[in-house]
């Protein structure tokens, strides 16, 4: 379990995380929505060690983590950032490699190329897995990056908002493949996500911020209302049930 | 392995290329040339190889392919140690005082630099690498400015002795440090070992480290105090040279296009070496003095910048 207890951040005068407190169930995926600059990226940046914050503290699987060594932390949670741009020459293959690098620390063994194909096949990446980075769209950059992630093998999986430059076939795909992570091999994720139905449809618990305070958090039925949402974005959004999912329409 | 059989020429050509400086017109007076050229000729390597790796690690620290270490005012930091030097003590300071005392006090005042930029940089979290570049710009202009400062208040003699140091010459190389310097850098390279398997690792970025578990701070730190180690050497050696380490690491990526720092780093020492050998062999004997390597270097390796440009924007 992920616990975040009265963790705060500002930077300057503004405080960007205020007093955040919340518990992430184990094998769930967990989404975090709200308006931009809500303070979304922020605290899954502060879960996942990459800033420290100003107060509070997070706890996972009940240790601390800034007391916690940086190579176990790397083999319990992994994070994905939004922008990954590299310069490198660095065929898909190579990519999703360096993610065993907490364990074999660049020494490759035959038990890591099964993980490495194995997350190739999650992706569906094995025609281009020779492929350079440099040649792939930004789609399938980021499918590769998530192979990465993947390959990492961590019981914890943070993603900032892995849709961004996907079609909705590959949203879609990747949405899937996160909840037979979640589903098959009791992972725990927790997602950026700006598109409230792919929250809606796919994730178990949602945790909505604004202004760096926690709105609203619960299942999925329990935060997909009209009257919540409208706390959480100031605009009305009628909520249709489609096939037993709830879909807002918020184009209005 | 066509990685290989790259490296084992590139090995050749720098065997020759040694060879060739050692060997070409001897004369029959060798018992005095051989020795001297021996010395000369394990300068140039010593300076080659660290040249290329510190440029090799300036710029995987920074995700920055055309970056050199002289942006953070290193080598500026060693004129104003110089000048401050002959300034205090007078120009016989140079001559006079011993070159391995000269050498440690330049080698400790880089090294304290690159460590107060790093505090600097690191005080705060969060902060850009780039943060680094701009600290380091300023001072680098202000060590500048402020060595011509002194140079213009000091006896002319004394700033002819002074403008001896001011560039790169490999017909001028303290070869009296030569036993230190080395002794030096086989430490160095021997403590560097231990960080060369996060440097691939560091090329994807701070974030993509961090996440697969690399100290980013403490090796950063690490690398930025090997990295001033290393120019230090060289800039003691044969003055400001850092341009070459551009050159001979950019060829090492267009030949090698790999992203393995292993093969990286002694890739690009073995074209630094090739390129300084055989440069100095054209120096000595095509041109007989009549130029300096480093004008050499800097001319081949605008050309091949301006090629890579080319290139680049056609793609």
């Amino acid at each position: 379990m992920v616990e975040v207890q009265a963790v705060s951040k500002s930077y300057g005068l503004k405080a960007v995380v205020d007093n955040v407190s919340v518990n992430i169930e184990k094998g769930k995926i967990t989404s975090f929505i709200g308006p931009n600059g809500a303070g979304k990226s922020t605290l899954l940046s502060i879960i996942s060690r990459l800033l420290s914050a100003d107060t509070g503290e997070v706890l996972i699987d009940g240790q601390k983590v800034n007391e916690t060594k940086n190579r176990d932390l790397a083999k319990k949670i992994a994070i994905l950032k939004q922008s990954n741009h590299l310069s490198l020459r660095l065929s898909v293959r190579d990519l999703v490699s360096f993610g065993r690098f907490p364990y074999s620390q660049g020494k490759l063994t035959k038990e890591d190329q099964v993980y490495i194909d194995e997350a190739i096949r999650y992706m569906e990446l094995e025609d281009m897995q020779d492929k350079y980075l440099d040649q792939l769209s930004g789609g399938q950059k980021q499918r590769a990056f998530i192979a990465m992630t993947i390959a990492q093998d961590t019981e914890y999986i943070l993603l900032d908002e892995p849709l961004n430059n996907l079609d909705m076939k590959h949203s879609v795909q990747i949405m899937k493949v996160l909840r037979r992570l979640a589903d098959e091999l009791g992972k725990t994720i927790l997602i950026v996500i700006h598109d409230i139905n792919f929250a809606s449809v796919y994730s178990d618990y949602i945790v909505a911020l604004k202004d760096g305070k926690i709105e609203a958090q619960g299942t999925v039925n329990e935060i997909i209302t009209s009257l919540t949402l409208k706390q959480i974005y100031g605009m009305d959004m009628p909520i249709k049930e489609i096939n037993n999912q709830k879909i807002c329409v918020y184009f209005s | 392995m066509r990685e290989k059989s790259k490296l084992i020429f590139l090995l050749i050509l720098a065997g020759a290329s040694i060879a060739g400086y050692m060997f070409v017109e001897l004369g029959p007076n060798w018992d005095y040339a051989l020795p001297r050229r021996a010395e000369k000729i394990a300068a140039i390597v010593l300076t080659g190889t660290v040249i290329a790796i510190a440029t090799l690690l300036f710029q995987t620290v920074t995700n920055n392919r055309i970056l050199t270490p002289s942006i953070i005012g290193l080598d500026s930091l060693y004129m104003l140690v110089q000048t401050t030097l002959v300034f205090f003590l007078g120009s016989t300071s140079l001559t006079v005082m011993n070159k391995q005392i000269n050498f440690a006090i330049s080698i400790g005042f880089m090294v304290v630099f690159a460590l107060i930029l790093y505090r600097l940089l690191f005080r705060r979290e969060g902060q850009n690498i780039y943060f680094l570049l701009l600290l380091g710009l300023i001072f680098g202009t202000f060590f500048g400015s402020f060595t011509s400062f002194m140079q213009v208040l000091i006896d002319p003699n004394e700033f002819q002795i002074i403008q001896d140091r001011m560039f790169a010459s490999f017909n001028n190389i303290q070869t009296e440090v030569l036993i230190m310097a080395t002794i030096l850098t086989g430490a160095t390279l021997l403590y560097l070992t231990k960080f060369v398997k996060y440097l691939d690792v560091l090329s994807l970025g701070k974030e993509t480290a961090i996440n697969l578990g690399v100290d980013y701070d403490y090796t950063v730190k690490r690398l930025l105090v090997i990295i001033a180690i290393l120019i230090s050497v060289a800039t003691a050696l044969v003055g400001p040279i850092t341009f070459l380490g551009l050159l001979v690491v950019n060829v090492a990526y267009e030949m090698f296009k790999t992203y393995k720092h292993s093969t990286l780093i002694v890739a690009s020492a073995l074209v630094s070496i090739v390129a300084l050998a055989a440069g100095q062999l054209l120096v000595e004997h095509v041109f007989t003095f009549s130029t300096q390597l480093s004008v050499i270097i800097n001319f081949i390796g605008g050309i091949y910048f301006i090629y890579l440009l080319l290139r680049e924007s056609r793609t």
